[in-house]
């Protein structure tokens, strides 16, 4: 018999916050979303977005705190994280801009103002994903079809929807993020 | 002339009219719920027994409803294929993950008038023996999951839920489960995956559906939102009534969004197979025409997974006269039925009833681009000829419209898209995303094959370096 080395730990790709800790509102909210379903395992897109309207984002420690609550191992959590547009690894900004890239919105000229907002904000129009301004307030995103394409282009500002948003809509929208 | 025929949408985006329970009960709201779970049993002539949930199917099945989600399947043959005798429990779904680019008509009803489809809810749960059932709704609709908890929970208030409802001894719970993001939800076996807490990723068929084998490997039924209120209306009218809408097997009313290129796009409900394509775009009640100085180049009949049709395309139909005759009519693609079975004869699809139009202004080339980078995005992962496929699609399409295309792109891509469906792929995906290709690259090749031959004329004179870009189409205001 050969002897196993002990190999290197593969770096956890996931951000680590050291102070993670489940405030007694959410964790109660959480306790009531479980629940809801005959089998736990169920619940964990639940409190990924539970744990992530809290954070901003979804750490290491919550994908373990979410993985024992739910009695998975962390992989199994860690990979909804990856898999699923809406969650996020690092936080973004206070301020979240998702611009409707699909066709009718680009029909309507999404692309312009999608350039409108990174340009206003210094942003790269052409980078692929998600960008955050340095100063930690606004990020801005182009993300597939929103379901209202009779009022194109739309985006929505975190969870709110605006629709047949002009030039002069946007930064209507800018100037209302303090 | 082709009229609207609101009965979805009947109090939607009324003056006044509001989504609390209040004003719900104030407009008829669960007066169909309270008359159904009152049903006597029937006893039918040759002595056998109907239970009043079994009258309920009966309505659905003799209605001739087909779902409203995208693939137009018989409602009352998906219930009838429920395993009853398994001893598991039954479970119901509402697909509220509306993603199919171009439709808008479930958010329509999920945040205008969230208990019309709550009280189609519980009545489909009640024909079913349903006793506990889901709304999964796409991630993005925060605000709409918030609605419809709080309609849930002001049902619940008034024992349109819960347990022994309005004491007819029945118990049912409803909750909202929230998607993240993921298109590949909608399909209905990626849905039930993401309701268990694992990735989207589609079962392998069969069973084929999964009123055999669901949710937890029980029983278990998904509607679409606007089929759960076409319950309500059936439950309401009863079958034969309802199905005096519409055209036959293609009955009810249906809720059609028009995007793109139109003076008034919107979501228009009407009675199935009433309008045409060309009156759902052209008149003045619903897609108004299209812009000052335009001309019609191709619709999207059905959200952008169908395949596209050309302006002065056409078909030949078989048509049924009143003298009861069949006969073959060639008619122009503006003049096709909106309905499920001439699109389907047509070679499209009626899908979500999602109507994309495109005007002369627009560059296919990059109309097609933006359509497979969407389904390169949304493409699971989990079958390879999908996930390459869609993904080697979008690359190529991408050089078309940087200037960097080739000749042969044309023959290329459609050789890719051909080689993605037919059984290759766990689920339809593998066919939505190649439809778009085949159908683009088949019917507007000189575009293609011209693009492709222009780029490569402009780098043997210039060298390297990519020809020109293009707008994808006008600017709005152009």
């Amino acid at each position: 018999m050969s002897e196993i080395h002990s190999m290197e730990p593969i770096p956890n790709p996931l951000r680590e916050q050291p102070d993670f800790a489940v405030p007694p509102d959410i964790a109660a909210e959480i306790d009531e979303l479980i629940t809801h379903y005959p089998k736990k395992r169920s619940a964990s897109l639940m409190l990924l977005h539970a744990v992530q309207e809290r954070f901003g984002y979804v750490s290491r420690q919550a994908v373990e705190w979410i993985a024992a609550k739910l009695e998975l191992q962390p992989i199994n959590v860690y990979e909804l994280v990856t898999f699923y547009p809406m969650f996020h690894r690092a936080p973004l900004g206070k301020y979240h801009f998702k611009i409707c890239r699909t066709l009718s919105c680009a029909l309507g000229g999404s692309y312009k103002l999608h350039e409108h907002f990174c340009t206003k904000l210094g942003l790269d129009p052409h980078a692929h994903g998600a960008q955050t301004t340095k100063d930690g307030k606004f990020t801005v995103e182009f993300v597939e079809c929103l379901a209202a394409c009779g009022t194109a282009p739309v985006m929505m500002c975190n969870d709110a929807f605006h629709e047949d948003v002009s030039e002069q809509r946007a930064d209507e929208i800018l100037g209302g993020c303090k | 002339m082709a009229q609207e025929y609101r009965q979805i949408l009947k109090y939607v985006d009324q003056p006044g009219y509001t989504p609390d329970i209040d004003c719900y009960l104030r407009n008829g709201g669960y007066e169909v719920l309270k008359r159904v779970v009152a049903l006597p049993p029937k006893t039918l002539p040759n002595g056998q027994t109907l239970s009043g949930p079994e009258q309920l199917r009966q309505e659905v099945m003799a209605s001739g409803l087909r779902g409203r989600g995208g693939a137009g399947f018989s409602c009352g043959l998906k219930w009838s294929f429920v395993d009853r005798k398994s001893g598991k429990p039954i479970y119901l779904i509402c697909n509220a993950d509306e993603s199919e680019p171009g439709t808008f008509k479930d958010k329509q009803i999920l945040y205008k008038d969230p208990h019309q489809m709550i009280e189609g809810m519980i009545i489909a749960c009640y024909a079913n023996d349903v006793h506990l059932a889901y709304i999964y709704i796409r991630g993005e609709f925060a605000e709409g999951a918030k609605i419809l908890n709080r309609a849930l929970k002001d049902a619940r208030a008034k024992n349109f839920l819960g347990k022994n409802i309005l004491g007819c001894g029945y118990d049912l719970e409803i909750h909202v489960h929230r998607g993240a993001g993921a298109y590949i939800c909608g399909e209905e076996t990626g849905l039930i995956e993401s309701l268990e807490g694992k990735r989207a990723y589609p079962r392998i068929k069969p069973p084929y559906f999964p009123a055999v084998l669901g949710l937890y490997l029980c029983p278990t039924i998904v509607n679409n939102v606007e089929t759960l209120c076409a319950v309500r209306h059936i439950a309401a009218l009863g079958g034969a009534q309802y199905a005096k809408l519409g055209t036959p097997n293609n009955t009810g009313t249906r809720i059609v969004s028009i995007s793109g290129h139109v003076r008034k796009p919107g979501y228009y409900e009407v009675e199935v197979g009433k309008a045409t394509i060309g009156e759902l775009i052209n008149d003045p009640i619903f897609g108004g025409g299209l812009r000052e100085g335009r001309k019609l180049k191709a619709v999207i009949p059905g959200g952008s997974s169908s395949k596209v049709f050309k302006a002065g395309e056409r078909f030949k139909l078989k048509r049924r006269g009143l003298d009861g005759k069949e006969t073959e009519q060639e008619v122009d693609m503006l003049d096709l039925p909106y309905d499920f079975d001439s699109l389907i004869a047509a070679g499209s699809m009626s899908g979500s009833g999602a109507i994309i139009v495109l005007d002369d202004s627009t560059d296919i080339v990059a109309v097609l681009a933006n359509m497979s980078e969407f389904y390169a995005h949304e493409s699971c992962g989990q079958c390879t000829p999908c996930r390459e496929g869609s993904l080697w699609m979008a690359k190529v399409l991408h050089r078309l419209t940087q200037g960097e295309g080739r000749k042969g792109d044309a023959e290329y891509l459609a050789r890719i898209a051909d080689n993605i469906p037919g059984g290759r792929t766990v689920c339809a995906f593998g066919e939505a995303c190649s439809w778009p290709v085949q159908s683009f690259v088949a019917k507007f090749k000189e575009e293609f094959v011209a693009r492709g031959a222009a780029d490569e004329e402009h780098r043997a004179q210039q060298g390297t370096g990519p020809a020109a870009k293009r707008e994808l189409a006008a600017s709005p205001q152009g």
